[in-house]
């Protein structure tokens, strides 16, 4: 059974129809990278995986839990998905250790002895165990997006949507984090990303999905997609890349 | 210029002055206190729209913004009596700059919570937060520290507004001020003295704000 499954999802922004009947299937340990162009409703798709845009219609289910158009649990459904933003979006009051601690803390009640040691063998993963005590303010972009990946892992996610998580930052600064991403995948982590980074999608992704007009237009293995592309619309997408 | 000024009768006085500050020191403590409590449960029933104390706080809010402060301490000392509700002046004064404080205050908080990007917002939900904890461990303390200054001078002015309270008689400072006036005739005197302990309190009160702003509020480890 796949991990997360969607079934005819759809979205309307007023009478814009941005998803129009999403099914979507991702494995356990799948890396599933999202790309098309803008307004192709690739950020709403993943946006709607952990109930942050309300779905007009269909359903999405994660490792078991539901989400039904306009009902459901949706605090259950985002404790087993992690979600990491384009702006980091990490809290700006409180340092990196405390960013990391607090959801473990007031959402598991997890002690906050526990929770330091898992905020430190998080940022461990992401290689910032030495900035536990700086605060957003004092980390570049690319620290303080790897802080927000360490925030979204304490909460061990059953699968961690990504959200162009490079876009906001200097290109030198996309590096670190694309390592950390590629070392999340290597380990098993279950990820969802939107992305421009084809490169990073090609090379890391189990499986590439292109959105085109609200659909899914194609999918499938990256390095076949990307050598014989299926469609005319992806074939002008890639092209349109280089 | 021939007037001589006497300040001699500061110290037949000085318990009736220390009892004035006190007053208005205790005015203005409880009521920004009080007040400010009152404006953060505003401010989040009208940040969240939870009805219906959304509305009536907005009723509230209006009320009290749009008319003079004497008329709203007369209103509550004077008026409600009819009513049934009978208060001492000590009560009415105390009553009136917690409501005030508690409008002004909940359109000044409501404003630091409305400037909470979008984004942190959406981090907290992905995170599976409450509403409550997004609130609480989230949005208040990023919002007190962008309205603090605001909110600061707001205290102030009520801290300067209790001198109104003198009309009904609770022994404030302004009201000391007017006992011994009538008593010694030294008007300049008597209110160059009173000015100049308020500007002294307002500029204390100021002082002590930042500093609880800047430790409580703003407080960080050192690098």
């Amino acid at each position: 059974m796949p991990l997360v499954r969607t079934n005819r999802l759809h979205k309307h922004f007023g009478k814009n129809h941005v998803l129009k009947g999403i099914n979507l299937e991702v494995e356990e340990g799948e890396v599933v990278a999202i790309v098309g162009r803008s307004g192709s409703g690739k950020s709403t798709l993943l946006r709607a995986l952990n109930g942050l845009e309300t779905i007009d219609d269909g359903t999405i289910e994660v490792d078991g839990t539901a989400l039904v158009a306009e009902q459901g649990d949706l605090r259950a459904l985002r404790q087993k998905v992690g979600m990491v933003f384009q702006q980091f979006n990490l809290f700006p009051h409180l340092s990196a250790g405390q960013n990391v601690m607090l959801a473990p803390q007031i959402v598991k009640d997890t002690s906050k002895e526990e929770a330091e040691v898992i905020a430190r063998s998080t940022l461990a993963r992401v290689g910032l165990e030495h900035k536990f005590d700086a605060f957003p303010d004092q980390l570049s972009g690319g620290q303080q997006q790897r802080v927000a990946i360490a925030r979204a892992l304490a909460m061990s996610p059953k699968v961690l949507l990504c959200d162009e998580i490079t876009s906001a930052l200097d290109p030198e600064l996309v590096n670190e984090v694309l390592m950390v991403v590629r070392q999340l995948a290597s380990e098993g982590m279950t990820l969802i990303m939107v992305t421009h980074e084809m490169r990073f999608a090609r090379e890391v992704g189990n499986k590439l999905v292109f959105m085109y007009e609200g659909r899914i237009h194609e999918s499938g293995d990256p390095q076949t997609m990307f050598a014989n592309p299926a469609t005319p619309e992806f074939a002008n997408f890639i092209s349109s890349l280089d | 210029m021939t007037y001589q000024f006497d300040f001699s009768f500061i110290y037949e006085y000085r318990a009736m002055l220390a009892h004035g500050i006190a007053y208005t020191v205790y005015l203005t403590l409880v009521g920004g206190t009080v007040g400010t409590l009152i404006g953060t449960v505003g401010a989040i029933c009208r940040t969240w729209d939870i009805k219906p104390f959304a509305g009536l706080y907005q009723c509230y809010v209006e009320l009290f913004r749009n008319t003079p402060f004497l008329v709203q301490l007369f209103l509550i000392f004077f008026g409600l009596p009819s009513l049934g509700i009978r208060m001492s002046e000590g009560q009415a004064a105390i009553l009136a700059i917690i409501l005030n404080v508690g409008a002004y205050s909940t359109e000044i908080i409501r404003a630091g919570l409305q400037a909470t990007p979008k984004g942190q917002i959406e981090a907290a939900q992905s995170l599976a937060f409450t509403r409550w904890q997004i609130f609480f461990y989230v949005m208040l303390r990023p919002a007190l520290r962008k309205v603090w200054p605001a909110l600061s001078s707001q205290i102030v002015i009520s801290m300067l507004g209790s001198a109104v309270c003198s009309q009904i008689s609770a022994e404030e400072l302004t009201f000391v001020a007017n006992f011994i006036q009538s008593r010694n005739f030294r008007a300049f005197e008597t209110y160059f003295l009173t000015t100049a302990i308020y500007f002294a309190m307002a500029f204390l009160i100021r002082q002590s704000l930042n500093l609880i702003g800047r430790y409580a509020i703003v407080r960080r480890p050192l690098p």
